[in-house]
């Protein structure tokens, strides 16, 4: 199944099953942006497989390649000077060699996506109910009555009262949380069997993000979709994903199921990820433990292990100031990290989980 | 500036007044009113229905505490901030600052106050003068209220940068050499430069990255303890809140809908809203967060232009939904929920209120012993000095 023992080593964990063949996998993408400053290595070197009907979260935080990485599977960065390499399969189709009219035809169809902000996402110049027929009828050879119907009981199902009357309002006219129904609606209504969610609540309140995450779940179990969810929140992914990707400086550091990921952490910055935020459901600490410093530059990258600067535990003699750390292969799950196996079990064990 | 002699000195204020002790009240917010007026369109407009952003709200808050006020977006919980802090004209009620009303105050009389309540902005983007350095900035207040400090405006305005953990030699850069995070400390060191007594935080931590939250919310907590502060912190965030805040103010479509210490509040939670809103935060733990049982709420805010009759929650409440009797139900339709207190401390807005389901509770520990409501900040002094003494990695002096 491997082309290499890196990319084997890097296909377990994500995938969650191994006889299920992957829907999508993502293999050493990169996505380099050109400018006047230098290079932005937006995503670099990023692997992860997704079974169909699994649920993938992505975190980290801004800067760290997560759009990028939804954007290039949508293959939204054809046209640009955005330099894409690696491999995106769908089905074991190569959405990155495909031409602009294949992928026009999988776009909606097969891959549909939930933006962050349902006002810019959705054109303020036409009405909802529009914008969702034209969007069906891309992919399905229907008159425009039966578009209609399709789009009213989508919207019907995505909890839109009154769908008939609401089908032809504008997009302003809606509440944030009604948008972003709307939005759901319009990913779903070509029954696509990957849906991603960039962000998709984070607008949003907590009780409306609630129905929102609530809705998302049970269209899933519906339709068997399989979701790609990205988020800074690991409130929302601890809800929603089966397994978690957390993204750095435009690399996965760690990868796993979210079980691991919460409970046996390995890499420093997703410790320093889970003890950085309040958290309602244990006592009160007397003070948060910050992680330092600041997210890196995507131009000037820190050598060796990017994050270096910010990593309490980073020495010379491991090697952290220059060399960029490769998986280890002694985890059971995907680490970029040189501290050794033991070592950080150790360091979890007794100095992070309790202050956690 | 240390924090040991709050207790010794008998603070006064600008104006002179004596400073109450820590714990007792420093403002009083009685019935306060903001309505914003519309009107009709059309060729001829004439007033219509104002919106009622702020409709009536009560509260106290005591020398040395943090108050946090939660809601949803649109409850009125900024335009409260901004009110209190006359931004805004409230339309009624009163403001008591210090015992005094200082509601219709103006010229000034409310210039020499707003060196003692400042605020702190929730977009640090919007915040601050792109055309302004960060001396300009940091050094505005002095200059407008003709405060002339012994070392120099410079001098000072260096310091404040520093205690800020920004460097003092990025005086003369402008906003936007500076990230999200180091742009909220600059917002900071303004709000702090006049040693106000009180500061207003909209949203201060809501436009940053979760690690850089955590600084900047460890920042806000330790000038809290060096300057003797008390805080008003308006966020929607209600983890942020329970670990900044002593007591808890839930607002909902203007008006209060629960005040509590914030163990009672988030252990105990008495209105259906609260409670709802408790259940809806995502929970960062895979196992707790499949078992715990969520209320959800259905529908949207309501519109503060014409908000439901009666208890302004009932259209979205689910207990009004699924419990009560039609008698119980006209109660809730017809007449509005005054503010009552429930238990010492604890007040509730609701004809209803009731202890919440088993299932919504989040917190298996006893979260007894964290927080004792008799004693304030100003009590704990000995361990304040330490924690100023910074193990925080974003402390300049660290490295």
């Amino acid at each position: 199944m491997s082309t290499s023992a890196t990319t084997d080593h890097a296909a377990r964990g994500a995938s969650g099953s191994g006889d299920v063949p992957a829907l999508l996998s993502v293999r050493e993408l990169r996505v380099h942006f050109p400018t006047e400053d230098g290079v932005v290595k937006a995503v670099d070197d990023l692997s992860f497989d997704l079974a169909p009907g699994a649920t993938l979260g992505i975190v980290g935080e801004s800067g760290s390649g997560k759009s990028v990485t939804s954007q290039a599977i949508m293959g939204l960065h054809r046209g640009t000077r955005a330099k894409v390499g690696g491999q995106i399969l769908f089905d074991g189709v190569d959405l990155l060699t495909i031409s602009d009219e294949e992928l026009r035809r999988r776009r909606g169809q097969d891959v549909a996506m939930v933006f962050q902000d349902p006002l810019s996402a959705l054109h303020p110049y036409y009405t909802v109910g529009n914008q969702l027929v034209e969007a069906y009828r891309v992919h399905h050879d229907v008159s425009k009555q039966a578009a209609r119907a399709r789009v009213i009981e989508m919207l019907d199902r995505v909890g839109i009262p009154s769908p008939q009357a609401r089908f032809g309002n504008y997009p302003h006219e809606f509440s944030g949380g009604m948008r972003q129904r709307a939005m759901i609606a319009m990913a779903l209504i070509n029954d696509p069997r990957l849906i991603i969610a960039d962000e998709p609540t984070t607008a949003l309140d907590v009780t409306v993000q609630a129905q929102i995450l609530d809705l998302l779940v049970g269209l899933q179990k519906e339709f068997g979709s399989s979701i790609i969810i990205i988020t800074h929140d690991l409130g929302v992914v601890a809800e929603m994903a089966d397994d978690i990707l957390v993204m750095y400086g435009g690399k996965a550091v760690e990868r796993g199921d979210a079980d691991t990921i919460f409970y046996s952490p390995e890499h420093p910055y997703a410790w320093g990820l889970l003890r950085s935020m309040p958290r309602m459901d244990r006592l009160r600490t007397e003070r948060l433990v910050p992680i330092a410093g600041n997210p890196p530059s995507l131009i000037n990258l820190p050598t060796g292990c990017s994050f270096h600067p910010r990593c309490e535990y980073a020495t010379a003699e491991l090697g952290c100031f220059t060399t960029a750390p490769p998986f280890d292969a002694e985890s059971d799950h995907p680490v970029r990290c040189l501290i050794p196996h033991t070592e950080r079990l150790d360091i979890f064990e007794n100095s992070v989980r309790p202050s956690l | 500036m240390s924090a040991t002699d709050q207790t010794a000195t008998p603070a006064t204020t600008a104006t002179g007044a004596e400073l109450p002790k820590f714990g007792e009240t420093i403002l009083k917010v009685t019935d306060l009113q903001k309505h914003f007026p519309r009107r009709t369109k059309g060729i001829i407009p004439r007033p219509d229905a104002p919106v009622k952003a702020v409709d009536g709200i009560t509260f106290e808050l005591r020398r040395g505490e943090t108050l946090g006020i939660v809601g949803e977006s649109g409850c009125g919980k900024s335009t409260a901030g901004r009110t209190v802090l006359q931004l805004l004209k409230p339309t009624g009620g009163t403001i008591e600052y210090l015992g005094e009303d200082i509601t219709g105050v103006t010229g000034g009389d409310w210039r020499r106050l707003r060196t003692e309540m400042q605020m702190v902005f929730q977009d640090p983007y919007g915040s601050l003068n792109p055309r302004q350095t960060v001396g300009a900035i940091v050094g505005a207040p002095f200059v407008i209220q003709g405060i002339k400090p012994k070392r120099g405006v410079k001098a000072e305005v260096q310091d404040l940068l520093a205690r800020v953990g920004l460097n003092p030699e990025h005086y003369n850069r402008y906003p936007h050499e500076f990230s999200g995070g180091q742009r909220q400390r600059i917002g900071i060191a303004r709000a702090i430069a006049l040693r106000p007594n009180l500061i207003v935080a909209d949203e201060p931590v809501s436009a940053l990255d979760v690690s850089i939250q955590a600084q900047v919310v460890n920042l806000l907590e330790d000038i809290q303890n060096e300057f003797n502060l008390t805080y008003v912190f308006i966020a929607h965030d209600l983890s942020v809140v329970r670990h900044i805040s002593d007591r808890v103010a839930v607002m909902y479509l203007g008006k209060v809908m629960e005040v509590a210490d914030r163990d009672e509040l988030y252990a105990n939670p008495q209105h259906p809203y609260t409670q709802a809103l408790l259940s809806a935060v995502p929970l960062p733990d895979p196992r707790k967060a499949n078992k715990r049982e969520r209320i959800l709420l259905t529908g949207d805010l309501p519109s503060p232009i014409n908000p439901p009759s009666g208890c302004v929650f009932h259209t979205r409440c689910p207990k009004f939904r699924t419990e009560l009797s039609d008698s119980d139900k006209a109660r809730c339709t017809g007449e509005v929920p005054q503010q009552r207190e429930i238990a010492p401390n604890h007040t509730v807005s609701c004809h209803y209120p009731g202890p919440p389901p088993a299932e919504i509770l989040v917190l298996e520990d006893d979260p007894e012993a964290a927080y004792d409501p008799t004693a304030l900040r100003g009590a704990g002094d000995e361990e304040v000095v330490t924690a100023t003494g910074s193990d925080d990695p974003a402390d300049p002096t660290r490295a």
